[in-house]
C-alpha cells in the first residue's frame, strides 16, 4: 500500500508543456529520498483541463496543481510529500474553497457539469498498464458478452441504448452492426476511426492516450456480435504518444489472452492491427478510410454498396470511431436503461467536446447530450478571455458551421445542431470573439477542403475552388452584391452532387456564416469594410487627431512615405500610398494610430 | 526565393538493404495485402524523403507500376518528394490556433526565412509546413521545431526561436 499516489498528466498538452520531464524529476527524486515503496508516482491520461496544463494531483488530498515546472519538482517533495504541507501557490485557484480547504475536483466550475463515461478513465488510470485498466471493471464487459450473451444480445442491448456514432453523422451504432452480421459472408472486419482530421478535435487522441484498452475491449465485443475475428485501427501518424500507447496495451492484451485465439476459453478468436494514416482529411470518410488501409490512395467510393456489405477488401465492414467504442463496455456492464436515461429522447448517453479558441478553459469535457451550449461555454468553459464579447461558436469543423451568440440556450443534441444549420462532427467547439471576423473564418474552411479535397468527383474538387475564390474576393472588398448570390447557389450545389461526405459538408461554413452574419458580408461588399478588422486590404488606418503629439516618428518609419505632416502636428495618412504594414501603429507611443 | 531545390539523390547501398529488409518484414506483417502506404512511411524513415528511385524500388518490390506508387505519395500529406531541412518547422493551422493568430506566425516565417510552406531554405536548414490541428490546443498558436514544442508563440518571438537553431 502506498501512503500517497502522484498523477502527473501524459496528454499531449501537458507532454507539449515537459510533463514528461517532469514525471522523470519526480520519479528520481523520490526514489532518492527512499520513498518509493511508500508514493507512487503514476503517469496518466489526459485530465482534460489543458489550459493548466501540465498538470499533477497528488492524493489523499486530491491537491490539483497546474502548470507545474520542473524546477516545482523539489517544493513539491520537500514541502507536500516529505512535510506534508500542501504547496499552495501551484493548486488551481478554483479548487481553494473560501475557508481555504481543498474542494473535491468534481465541485469545480469546469467538472461539475461534466459526466464522464467515453473519457472515465482518462487521468485516473496508467494507460500503459493493463492492470490498472482491469481494476477498473476492464475486460469485464467482454467476459460477461463471451459467456452469458449471443450476439444478437449483444446487438440488441447496443441498439436499445440509442447510441449513435461520435464521429459526426451520428448513425445508430446497433443499427449498423445488425447490418453487418447479416450480411453473408465467412470473412468480416471490425475497423475503428483513429483518422481525427478536424481542426481542433482532439477526443479521440485523448481516449487512446489515457484509455487505449477500452477501445481495445469494445472492438472486441463488436467482432463477437458480427461475427468476426480481425479488427484495424486507422490511426494518424501525427499521434505518436497514441500510437505507442494502443501498440502496448494491443500486446498486453495478447499477453492476458484478452486478444487472440480462443479467449476466455471460448471459441472465439480475435485479433487487432494498427494501420497508420499518413495525412488524408477525406480518409475520414468511411470508404476512403478503407481504400487507404488496402494501400491506395483515400478516394471514397460511391456507396451502395455499404461497407456492411461489401467493405474492406470486399467484406462485410464496420466502421466505428474511438469515442462510439469507448461508450460500448460501459453499456454492456451498466445496461441500455442506463446509458439512455442520459441525454435527450434521440440523442442518448455524453458527448466529449473539444474546446478551444477564444475561451478560458481550454481543454476536453465530456457533458450529457442536451446541455446548452451556454452552460458548456460559461459554466464550465469560463467564457471568452479579456472580457471580450462572445461572438460565435464552430461546432463540426470544417462541415460543420457557426451558432451565434443569440441561439447559445439551444440544447445540444444531433438534432438540434443540425436544424441550425451546423452539425455535432467529432466535436471540436471553437469559440470566436468580437475580433474574429466570420468572412475570414469561412475562408478559412474553405482553404482547408480546397486543400483536402480528393479530387475524385467534379462538384466537390472545382466548385469548392471556386467558392473559396469568391470568399476571397469578398475579403479583399472587390465583391458584388449578386456574387453573395451565386455563392449560395453554389454551396447549394456542391452539397448536393458530391460524391461524399467531405463535399456533401464543405460548404457549411459559408452557409451558417451567410445565414447569421449576412451584415458582416455585406459590410465587405457594400462599405468595403471589415467589421472585425481582420481582413488586411479592407483595412485602413488612421491617425487620431487629438491624440497625435506630432512626433515624427511614424512618418519617419513609414517605408513607403505615406505618413505627412509638420513636427508638433498632428499627421495624415494617405490612403492611397498606405500598404497597411502596420509599422506606424507599432512604433506610435500615444496610441494615436487606429486601423478600421 | 527559395525553391523545392533539386538535390542529386545520394541514396547509400546500407540505405537500400535496409529499405528491403523493412519491405520483406512488411510483406510477413501485413500478410502481403494492404501495405503500400506502410511501405512508404518506411522508406521516409529511412530516407528522409521519397525520391524517384526510391519509389522504383517499391514498385519493383510489389510488383506494381512506378505511377501506383507515386499516385500514393502524392495524395498524402505525410509524405515527401523532396528533402526536408535540418530542422523541420511546423506551424499549426488548425482552428484554435488559427482563431488565435497562428496566421501571422506562419507569415513571420515565411517572411524570416524567405521560404514558403512545403520549402526548404537553400542551405537545407530549415523547411516550413502548415501543419493540421496537432492536439495541443490550450497552447495555441503553436509552433514545432523538430521535437520541440513552442506554445502560446507571437509574430514578435519568431525570430528569437529560429535563432537558436541558426547557431
Amino acid at each position: 500500500m502506498f501512503r500517497s499516489h502522484i498523477l502527473v498528466c501524459g496528454g499531449t498538452g501537458c507532454t507539449s508543456g515537459n510533463s514528461i520531464k517532469i514525471y522523470e524529476a519526480l520519479v528520481h527524486r523520490i526514489y532518492k529520498e527512499g520513498l518509493d515503496k511508500e508514493v507512487h508516482v503514476t503517469q496518466t491520461g489526459c485530465f482534460g483541463l489543458c489550459a493548466l496544463g501540465p498538470i499533477m494531483i497528488v492524493y489523499p488530498e486530491g491537491a490539483f496543481y497546474s502548470q507545474v515546472k520542473v524546477e516545482d519538482v523539489d517544493e513539491i517533495v520537500n514541502e507536500h510529500i516529505i512535510k506534508g504541507r500542501i504547496v499552495t501557490r501551484l493548486l488551481y485557484k478554483e479548487t481553494v474553497g473560501h475557508d481555504g480547504n481543498i474542494k473535491a475536483l468534481n465541485d469545480t466550475n469546469f467538472y461539475k457539469k461534466q459526466h464522464r463515461v467515453a473519457l472515465r478513465n482518462c487521468g485516473v488510470i496508467n494507460p500503459e498498464k493493463i492492470d490498472e485498466y482491469i481494476a477498473y471493471d476492464g475486460y469485464e464487459a467482454l467476459g460477461k458478452v463471451l459467456t452469458e450473451m449471443t450476439p444478437q444480445d449483444v446487438i440488441d442491448e447496443i441498439t436499445r441504448s440509442g447510441l449513435r456514432g461520435r464521429g459526426g453523422a451520428g448513425f445508430p451504432t446497433g443499427r449498423k452492426w445488425q447490418f453487418a452480421r447479416n450480411s453473408e459472408g465467412k470473412k468480416k472486419y471490425v475497423c475503428c476511426n483513429a483518422d481525427e482530421g478536424d481542426p481542433g478535435a482532439f477526443m479521440d487522441r485523448s481516449i487512446l492516450e489515457g484509455d487505449p484498452h477500452a477501445v481495445i475491449e469494445a472492438m472486441a465485443i463488436a467482432a463477437y456480435a458480427i461475427g468476426s475475428d480481425q479488427g484495424y485501427i486507422y490511426i494518424r501518424a501525427e499521434y505518436p504518444i497514441a500510437v505507442q500507447r494502443l501498440t502496448i496495451a494491443i500486446q498486453q492484451a495478447r499477453e492476458y489472452g484478452l486478444l487472440g485465439k480462443n479467449i476466455f476459453g471460448t471459441d472465439f478468436c480475435f485479433d487487432l492491427d494498427i494501420r497508420l494514416g499518413a495525412g488524408a482529411f477525406v480518409c475520414g470518410e468511411e470508404t476512403a478510410l478503407m481504400t487507404s488501409i488496402e494501400g491506395h490512395r483515400g478516394e471514397p467510393r460511391p456507396r451502395p454498396p455499404f461497407p456492411a456489405v461489401k467493405g474492406l477488401f470486399g467484406k462485410p465492414t464496420i466502421l466505428n470511431n474511438v469515442e462510439t467504442y469507448a461508450n460500448v463496455p460501459q453499456i454492456i456492464l451498466k445496461g441500455a436503461d442506463w446509458f439512455s436515461s442520459m441525454g435527450t429522447e434521440k440523442s442518448r448517453g455524453t458527448k466529449v467536446f473539444a474546446l478551444g479558441g477564444k475561451i478560458q478553459n481550454t481543454g476536453l469535457v465530456e457533458i450529457p447530450m442536451g446541455t446548452t451550449m451556454r452552460e458548456i461555454i460559461y459554466d464550465i468553459g469560463g467564457g471568452c478571455p479579456n472580457g471580450k464579447k462572445f461572438k460565435a461558436a464552430q461546432t463540426g469543423g470544417p462541415s460543420g458551421g457557426c451558432i451565434p451568440a443569440h441561439l447559445i440556450d439551444t440544447p445540444i443534441d444531433y438534432d438540434n445542431l443540425i436544424s441550425i444549420g451546423s452539425m455535432m462532427g467529432s466535436g471540436g467547439l471553437i469559440v470566436m470573439d468580437e475580433d474574429n471576423c466570420m468572412v475570414d473564418i469561412a475562408k478559412f474552411f474553405l482553404e482547408f477542403t480546397v486543400d483536402e479535397s480528393c479530387g475524385k468527383c467534379t462538384p466537390c474538387r472545382v466548385g469548392t475552388k471556386r467558392l473559396y475564390e469568391m470568399l476571397c474576393k469578398v475579403t479583399d472588398g472587390t465583391a458584388t452584391m449578386e456574387d453573395l448570390d451565386k455563392m449560395e447557389e453554389l454551396c447549394y450545389y456542391i452539397k448536393e452532387n458530391s460524391l461524399c461526405g467531405l463535399g456533401q459538408t464543405a460548404p457549411n461554413p459559408v452557409l451558417s456564416t451567410l445565414r447569421y452574419f449576412r451584415d458582416e458580408y455585406e459590410a465587405h461588399v457594400r462599405d468595403k469594410r471589415c467589421p472585425a478588422g481582420v481582413c488586411k486590404k479592407l483595412l485602413r488606418y488612421k491617425i487620431v487627431e487629438d491624440k497625435c503629439k506630432g512626433c515624427t516618428l511614424c512618418a519617419r518609419n513609414c517605408p513607403v512615405g505615406a505618413i505627412t505632416g509638420t513636427v508638433k502636428e498632428p499627421h495624415v495618412i494617405d490612403p492611397a500610398k498606405c500598404i497597411k504594414c502596420g509599422v506606424c501603429m507599432e512604433k506610435c507611443k500615444f496610441g494615436a494610430i487606429v486601423k478600421e | 526565393m527559395a525553391k523545392k531545390i533539386e538535390v542529386p539523390f545520394n541514396g547509400t547501398k546500407e540505405q537500400e538493404a535496409k529499405l528491403l529488409a523493412a519491405l520483406a518484414q512488411l510483406k510477413i506483417d501485413h500478410g502481403g495485402k494492404g501495405l503500400m502506404i506502410a511501405a512508404l512511411q518506411k522508406a521516409q524513415d529511412i530516407y528522409g524523403y521519397l525520391p524517384e528511385p526510391v519509389q522504383q524500388i517499391i514498385a519493383d518490390e510489389l510488383g506494381v507500376s512506378l505511377a501506383e506508387v507515386y499516385g500514393v505519395a502524392t495524395f498524402y500529406a505525410q509524405f515527401s518528394l523532396y528533402p526536408k531541412g535540418q530542422y523541420k518547422i511546423g506551424v499549426c493551422l488548425g482552428t484554435a490556433c488559427y482563431v488565435k493568430g497562428a496566421g501571422d506566425v506562419y507569415k513571420k516565417v515565411c517572411e524570416t526565412l524567405g521560404i514558403e510552406g512545403g520549402q526548404c531554405t537553400d542551405d537545407l536548414r530549415f523547411s516550413l509546413d502548415a501543419t493540421r490541428c496537432i492536439g495541443c490546443c490550450g497552447l495555441a498558436p503553436v509552433m514545432t521545431v523538430n521535437d520541440d514544442v513552442y506554445g502560446k508563440v507571437t509574430a514578435d518571438q519568431v525570430e528569437g526561436i529560429l535563432a537558436k537553431y541558426r547557431a
